[in-house]
């Protein structure tokens, strides 16, 4: 790699980069992704490389391996430029077909193309899509642009112009008014506004200061921040060096999980490339400004993700949080001025500087400006990650994008905001996905977590598993916290358990409400938040489990009873060979039975049959 | 490969306390858990008392303090695997090994472990197996894993 000077080179570099590829006659884009990955994407990558030389194509046709293109149902997933024509659930073998049929004759294999589930017709291109139509995508749709480990591929699409611009083109107190007048708000959670956290920060007094991106991401159930870093990580790092320019900070890191090892990887060669070429180092490009960038990796604690324990474990600590009577843009990271914002939030700042700030709120609703990435999961079709403008309703993502309930059930509720935030029921699906009115209505954006729940859901359950996860991740050290949840855990499961009293219902909403008010951190703070939205939309599922001692989704298993409905059972013997406590009995030819002494209600036995010959009651 | 030696890694981190994590993640990574040894010889090497390596050590989930089995499955319990099962597969795993979550089979070929997110929900239940991802798992599935981890490892000592 050849190292960069000025601007001038950076734009040469482009220019060059640019001309070079024009000669290429395709590309074809595979999703790299940790979901396609998943989906054995690597064999397909091989089969279609080995196939383009074995044809002689291999100069003239470009592979690009990028990071999630969002549509992890679907994968492995390949789209082909021109004609963005778009295949999914690709074998090895489908490798010859696409590179004669598609490539050479220009012809599209029909056996490839996503069928619209809705009209059962094909689709060819991938704009068609309903899942990707009803978006709107710009930070994800840049990671099909680019290879996460070519620095090349970024600086080819205008990488590293908002952050050359910011340099020599905009003073430091003019990037902080830009992004205070976007409107950007944090999307780790909280929803601060990004241009205030900024502008404090730069008049906290000290030569020393730190910029550091959260890329814990401990929300169960959200990915966005990972499909960012490792789809396309000098995204990432732009904005966080045009967020040291504007607060003046010489050094900054990068917290990820290391649950994440590709986001690891991909962020540290990023690192690596933006060093060698001279985007990070002493006086960058000939200018008075230096910064340098470091990645760390977080030790897989919820808690960590919160600012200050966050800073306490780059510190080399125990990651507890601390008070914040004084802030941390003013005493951080080693008691220095410190700005840390999410993935995303950094994600949103290059194109800010480039497109301008009137650009990014021209997307959204009055308080929440630009778009938001979505991660839909549960018992929806279409599984995956979505990026939305912040008016969009809950609808639109569920229905439009997410294309209905899974199995054609009915879709009770979706869970936002994850451990801190809460259950909205059907009825509230008309809410836009914006910080402040999911928030009123009980429950929170939060980092963008959206589970899709139906009537197989037990919203009882759905509380008692974030207590006992928030439980095991409160780091014990403030009282409300620590004992709150332990109560509170304690009523929900008498009351899964069917002793549960009416009384109780009031209690718990007393003991979330006193724990809210008084915990110290947000862990705390929001510790309540599934338990009161779920007592507040779904009050009858909490009585049916108080006074019938019914569970009416059948999840709870002190509730329910196993048996086997004769009339359906085949003898198969599936369920048997799957008990692993060994409490089925019968014969070949004869129905089976449940011996209830054996039986730990697990559930495998009914998961395994496919006859619905397992009833729960 | 054989795993770099515990001085390797402390290179350039010495006398840094605020390297512990990193190194204990290095630790870990290369040796499947930390040692009390290798906890005495950080604490000199990087100038932390002993007593706060371990509390690190003991405080992040991300460390073992004791061996785990040869294979570590790992089952994500997050939210979008919970709502999807994730519960009866840790039911299978812990059934059909006879172990519970983080402890080591008798036979020491099998270590269960949970935790919150995998990050890959819109599969889900998502399982691994010493890293290699697998998704829309179900108790059937999960059997043929660990049986065929079985057939492996059984070749693997008639190779030796
Ligand atoms: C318990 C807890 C966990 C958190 N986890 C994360 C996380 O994983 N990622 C994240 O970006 N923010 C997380 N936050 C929010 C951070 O404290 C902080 O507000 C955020 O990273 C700031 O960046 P933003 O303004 O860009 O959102 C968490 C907060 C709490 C209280
Ligand atoms: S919730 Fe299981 S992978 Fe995220």
């Amino acid at each position: 790699m050849t190292k960069i000077n000025t601007v001038k080179d950076l734009k040469a570099l482009r220019k060059r980069l640019l001309k070079e590829r024009k000669k290429i006659r395709a590309t074809l884009v595979l999703c790299g992704g940790t979901g396609c990955q998943a989906s054995r994407c690597q064999d397909v990558t091989d089969a279609v490389k080995n196939e383009l030389a074995k044809q002689g194509l291999k100069r003239s046709v470009c592979v690009r391996t990028t990071g999630c293109h969002g549509f992890c149902e679907q994968g492995p997933l390949m789209v082909i430029e021109p004609g963005n024509i778009f295949y999914c659930h690709i074998l090895p073998d489908d490798a010859h077909e696409i590179v004669t049929k598609t490539i050479l004759d220009g012809e599209v294999v029909e056996r490839l193309l996503y069928t619209d589930p809705v009209s059962g017709k094909l689709i060819q291109t991938e704009s068609e899509i309903p899942f990707y139509r009803a978006q709107d995508r710009y930070l994800l749709a840049q990671n099909r642009q680019v290879d996460p480990c070519s620095i090349e591929d970024y600086i080819a699409i205008g990488g590293y112009s908002a952050f050359t611009k910011a340099l020599f083109e905009i003073p430091p107190e003019s990037v902080v008014r830009e992004i205070k007048d976007s409107g950007l708000r944090g999307r780790g959670g909280g929803g601060f506004p990004t241009g205030r956290k900024w502008a404090e920060c730069q008049k906290a007094p000290g030569d020393e200061k730190y910029v550091i991106c959260n890329a814990d991401e401990g929300d169960p159930g959200a990915y966005m921040d990972r499909c960012l870093l490792e789809g396309n990580p000098h995204l990432v790092l732009e904005g966080m060096m045009i967020g040291a320019w504007a607060i003046g900070a010489q050094q900054g890191y990068v917290y990820v999980r290391n649950e994440y090892p590709l986001a690891v990887k991909h962020a540290r060669m990023a690192v690596d490339q933006a060093r060698k070429i001279g985007l990070l180092s002493d006086k960058i490009l000939g200018s008075s400004f230096s910064f340098d960038i470091d990645i760390a990796r977080g030790g897989g604690s919820f808690v960590c993700g919160e600012s200050t324990a966050l800073m306490a474990s780059l510190e080399g600590k125990v990651g507890e949080p601390r008070p914040k009577d004084v802030h941390t843009v003013v005493d951080g990271l080693w008691h220095k001025p410190t700005t840390l914002n999410n993935v995303e939030t950094w994600a949103n700042v290059p194109s800010i500087i480039l497109n301008g700030s009137s650009w990014f709120a021209s997307k959204g609703s009055k308080g929440s400006k630009g778009t938001k990435i979505l991660a839909l999961t549960g018992h929806i079709k279409n599984t995956g990650l979505v990026e939305v403008a912040m008016d969009t309703t809950i609808n639109t993502v569920v229905f439009d994008i997410g294309g209905g309930g899974s199995n054609g059930n009915s879709i009770k509720a979706v869970q936002t905001g994850g451990p801190s935030g809460g259950c909205l029921p059907a009825d509230k699906f008309d809410l836009p996905v914006d910080f402040d009115v999911l928030a009123k209505a009980g429950s929170m954006v939060g980092s963008g977590g959206m589970v899709v729940m139906d009537q197989e859901t037990c919203m009882v359950d759905v509380a008692k598993y974030f207590l006992t996860f928030l439980q095991d991740e409160s780091c014990g050290k403030c009282v409300p916290c620590r004992m709150g949840i332990d109560r509170m855990l304690e009523i929900i499961t008498d009351i899964t358990e069917g002793n549960g009293t009416s009384w109780q219902i009031g209690l718990l909403e007393e003991l979330g409400s006193t724990v809210s008010q008084t915990a110290l951190c947000g862990l705390g703070k929001t510790a309540a938040n599934p338990v009161l939205s779920t007592l507040r939309y779904f009050r009858d599922e909490y009585e049916a489990h108080i006074h019938a001692k019914k569970c009416p989704a059948g999840v709870c298993q002190a509730l329910v009873t196993y048996k086997v409905d004769a009339e359906k059972c085949t003898c198969c013997g599936i369920c048997k060979r799957g008990c692993p406590h060994g409490a089925i009995v019968g014969k070949k030819k004869q129905v089976h039975a449940i011996n209830l002494d054996l039986c730990q209600k697990c559930g495998i036995c009914k998961s395994e049959c496919d006859f619905e010959a397992i009833q729960v009651k | 490969m054989p795993p770099p030696t515990l001085d390797s890694i402390l290179e350039e981190r010495r006398s840094q306390p605020h390297q512990l994590i990193e190194v204990l993640q290095d630790v870990q990574e290369h040796y499947g858990y930390i040692a009390e040894e290798s906890m005495r010889t950080i604490s000199n090497e990087l100038g932390v008392p002993l007593m706060e390596v371990y509390k690190v050590a003991s405080f992040y989930k991300a460390f073992a303090l004791k061996p785990r089995g040869k294979n570590v499955i790992t089952i994500c319990t997050g939210t979008a695997c919970h709502v999807r099962g994730a519960k009866l597969i840790l039911n299978q795993a812990v059934g059909q090994l006879g172990v519970k979550p983080s402890e080591v089979s008798d036979d020491g070929l099998f270590t269960i472990e949970h935790v919150n997110c995998l990050g890959a929900c819109a599969l889900g239940p998502v399982v691994t197996d010493n890293g290699n991802y697998h998704n829309h798992m179900s108790p059937g599935k999960l059997r043929k894993l660990i049986k065929s981890i079985y057939k492996t490892d059984a070749e693997e000592i008639s190779h030796d």
